[in-house]
C-alpha cells in the first residue's frame, strides 16, 4: 500500500483517520490488540491535530523491516506548536479538550513515537506499530 | 450527525452505541441522557458498548462524566460489553474509569441495576 | 565492460547448457540423497541457470545486488526458503549454488571468465545463507508463538468462574498473551470471575507484576472480577520491595480459597449448590 493522506479539518475526519489506520493495521497483520492500540493512539493524535494544531493532515503508510511488517502514521499541523514537549508528554498535563492523556497515552500505545515541534511553525508526530 | 437512541425499559434507560463515535455525537448523548433521566425518573442507565472497537480518552472521559451526572440525578450507570482489546488499550492509555460500574453484557448490567433499585 | 570480465562464458555455457545442467544436478542430487525428486530439482536448477546466464548476457556485471540479477535473487530466495521450511540443513541448501562452480570447472574451467564467475557465485551463495537463516528464524518464532498458546490453558472451575493456572517463568511477552487469552475467555464463557493462580511461577519482576495488575484492571473494565492466588512468600516480598501497589485487588494464598471467594461473590449458596449437584 502506498502512503495515503487524509485531511483533518473536523470531527468526521477523526473517524475517517481511525478507519484508514484500522484498514492498514489489518493489512499489516497486526494482532487485534495491537490494531486497537494503534487506532486508539491515532484517534488521540488526530484529535490533538484538530484541537491544538487547528487542523492538519494524517498520512498512513504500511512499512516493513526484514522480517516484520508495521504501520506508520504521521500527523502534521501548522498550528502554534508545543513549547515544552517533555511537559506535554507528562500524564495529567491538561490541555484544551482532553484528560491530559493524549500525547503521553498515545506514546504508550505504539512502538516508536517521534515528535517534532517548534513554536509558531507547527507540530509533526510520527508513530509506528509493528506486528508482533 | 447521527443521534444515539435511548430506550426506556421499566425504570431503566438503555443506550446501545452502534456507530463509530464522533466527539460531537458523544456530547449530544451526554445532554440527551441527562434530559431523559429527569423526564422519565429513571433509576439506572445501561450503556452498551459491545459494538465499539475503540474507546479513546475522549469517549472514556465522557462515559465517566455521564456516570457522574446520572449519579447526581439519582440514577446509577453501568457500562457493559467492553471488548478485551478495548479494555487492555484503555488500561495502557492510563484510563481505569474509576467509579464506573461495569458488566459483561446488557442482561447482567440490568440485573446489577435492578438489584439496587 | 562487465561483459569483458566474463569473456565468452555465456556463449560457452549456452553451447553446453544441457551437459552443464546435468553435471550440476548430479552433484546436488548426490548431497540431497533422494530427498527431492529429479523433476523438482531439474526445474529449480534449470530456471536458475537460465536466469543467471540471461543476467550475465544483459551485462549484469560483478555485483550480485545489481538490478539485472533481480530474477536470480528471487529464484535463490525461493529455493532457500523452501529448503529451510522442508528442514534441509544449511549445507544442503548452499550446495545447490556452490555445486555450480564444480560443474562449471568440469565443463569450462579453461575459460578466462571462469574465475570472476566463481566469485559471483560465491556472492550468490551468501544470499542463500541469508534467506535461509531468515526463514529459519520465522519458523522458530512461529513455533515459540504456538508454544505460548499451548502453555496457557484457561480452565472453567465453576459456573461463571474461570482460572488461569500459570506454570513456569513469565516474561513480558507471555504475560501479554496470557492476559489477552484470559480476558477473551471471560467474554466467550460469560464468566464474571477469574482466578489467576501463580503458584507455579518461580519469580516475578516489575514488568510481570504490572501485567498482572493491568489484567485485573482490564477485567474490571469488562465487568469481571479477578482474584490472584498462590502468591509465594518470596514473591510477596518482591512485590512489596518493588513498591508495586496491589491496592484493593483480592489475593488469596491458595487456589481453593480463591475459588471459595469467587463462588461466594457470585452469590451462590455453596451448600445448596453442592446438594443440588449431588456432591
Amino acid at each position: 500500500m502506498t502512503a495515503q493522506e487524509l485531511p483533518i479539518a473536523g470531527d468526521a475526519d477523526v473517524v475517517r483517520v481511525r478507519q484508514l489506520v484500522r484498514t492498514a493495521a489489518v493489512a499489516a497483520r497486526l494482532s487485534l490488540v495491537d490494531q486497537t492500540k494503534l487506532v486508539t493512539a491515532a484517534s488521540e493524535l488526530a484529535r490533538n491535530t484538530l484541537t491544538h494544531g487547528g487542523g492538519g493532515s494524517a498520512t498512513v503508510e504500511q512499512v516493513s523491516s526484514t522480517i516484520k511488517a508495521g504501520v506508520r502514521v504521521v500527523f502534521h499541523d501548522k498550528g502554534p506548536g508545543i513549547p515544552d514537549i517533555a511537559l506535554a508528554l507528562t500524564d495529567g498535563y491538561t490541555s484544551a479538550n482532553g484528560m491530559g492523556l493524549g500525547l503521553g497515552g498515545a506514546k504508550r500505545l505504539v512502538d516508536t513515537f517521534d515528535i517534532v515541534s517548534s513554536p509558531g511553525e507547527g507540530t509533526t508526530v510520527t508513530v509506528v506499530k509493528w506486528a508482533r | 450527525m447521527e443521534r444515539i437512541p435511548i430506550l426506556k425499559i421499566g425504570n431503566l434507560l438503555l443506550v446501545s452505541i452502534q456507530v463509530d463515535l464522533q466527539d460531537r455525537t458523544v456530547i449530544t448523548l451526554e445532554e440527551d441522557l441527562a434530559e431523559k433521566i429527569v423526564a422519565t425518573g429513571a433509576r439506572g442507565v445501561v450503556i452498551d458498548i459491545t459494538a465499539l472497537d475503540i474507546v479513546d480518552s475522549f469517549t472514556g472521559r465522557m462515559l465517566a462524566t455521564i456516570a457522574s451526572i446520572s449519579r447526581v440525578l439519582d440514577a446509577e450507570t453501568v457500562v457493559v460489553g467492553m471488548r478485551p482489546a478495548v479494555a487492555i488499550t484503555l488500561v495502557e492509555l492510563g484510563l481505569s474509569l474509576e467509579g464506573i460500574k461495569t458488566a459483561l453484557d446488557v442482561e447482567r448490567g440490568m440485573r446489577l441495576l435492578s438489584a439496587r433499585a | 565492460m562487465a561483459a569483458e570480465v566474463f569473456g565468452n562464458v555465456v556463449e560457452r555455457c549456452r553451447a553446453e547448457e544441457e551437459e552443464l545442467l546435468g553435471r550440476w544436478k548430479e552433484i546436488v542430487a548426490e548431497s540431497l540423497r533422494g530427498r527431492m525428486t529429479g523433476v523438482e530439482l531439474d526445474k529449480e536448477l534449470r530456471d536458475l541457470l537460465d536466469a543467471l546466464l540471461s543476467a550475465l548476457a544483459a551485462g549484469g556485471g560483478t555485483d550480485p545486488g545489481a538490478e539485472a540479477y533481480g530474477e536470480v535473487r528471487a529464484l535463490l530466495g525461493e529455493l532457500s526458503r523452501n529448503r529451510a521450511h522442508q528442514g534441509f540443513s544449511p549445507r544442503e541448501t548452499a550446495v545447490a549454488v556452490f555445486a555450480l562452480k564444480r560443474a562449471l570447472r568440469d565443463r569450462i574451467g579453461d575459460e578466462p571468465g571462469f574465475t570472476p564467475l566463481t566469485d559471483l557465485i560465491d556472492e550468490l551463495g551468501l544470499i542463500t545463507f541469508e534467506v535461509y537463516t531468515r526463514a529459519r528464524e520465522e519458523v522458530i518464532s512461529n513455533q515459540a508463538e504456538q508454544l505460548l498458546e499451548l502453555a496457557t490453558p484457561v480452565v472453567k472451575l465453576w459456573h461463571g468462574v474461570v482460572a488461569l493456572p500459570l506454570v513456569g517463568t513469565l516474561d513480558s511477552a507471555r504475560a501479554q498473551v496470557v492476559m489477552e487469552k484470559l480476558l477473551q475467555t471471560l467474554v466467550d464463557t460469560g464468566s464474571e470471575h477469574a482466578i489467576i493462580d501463580i503458584t507455579g511461577v518461580p519469580a516475578v519482576d516489575t514488568q510481570v507484576a504490572q501485567h498482572l495488575l493491568k489484567t485485573v484492571v482490564a477485567a474490571r473494565l469488562m465487568g469481571a472480577d479477578c482474584i490472584i492466588s498462590g502468591i509465594r512468600p518470596q514473591i510477596a516480598q518482591t512485590i512489596v520491595a518493588l513498591g508495586i501497589e496491589f491496592g484493593d485487588i483480592a489475593t488469596k494464598s491458595t487456589l481453593a480459597d480463591a475459588l471459595m471467594l469467587a463462588i461466594s461473590r457470585s452469590g451462590v449458596d455453596f451448600g445448596a449448590e453442592m446438594a443440588k449437584r449431588g456432591l
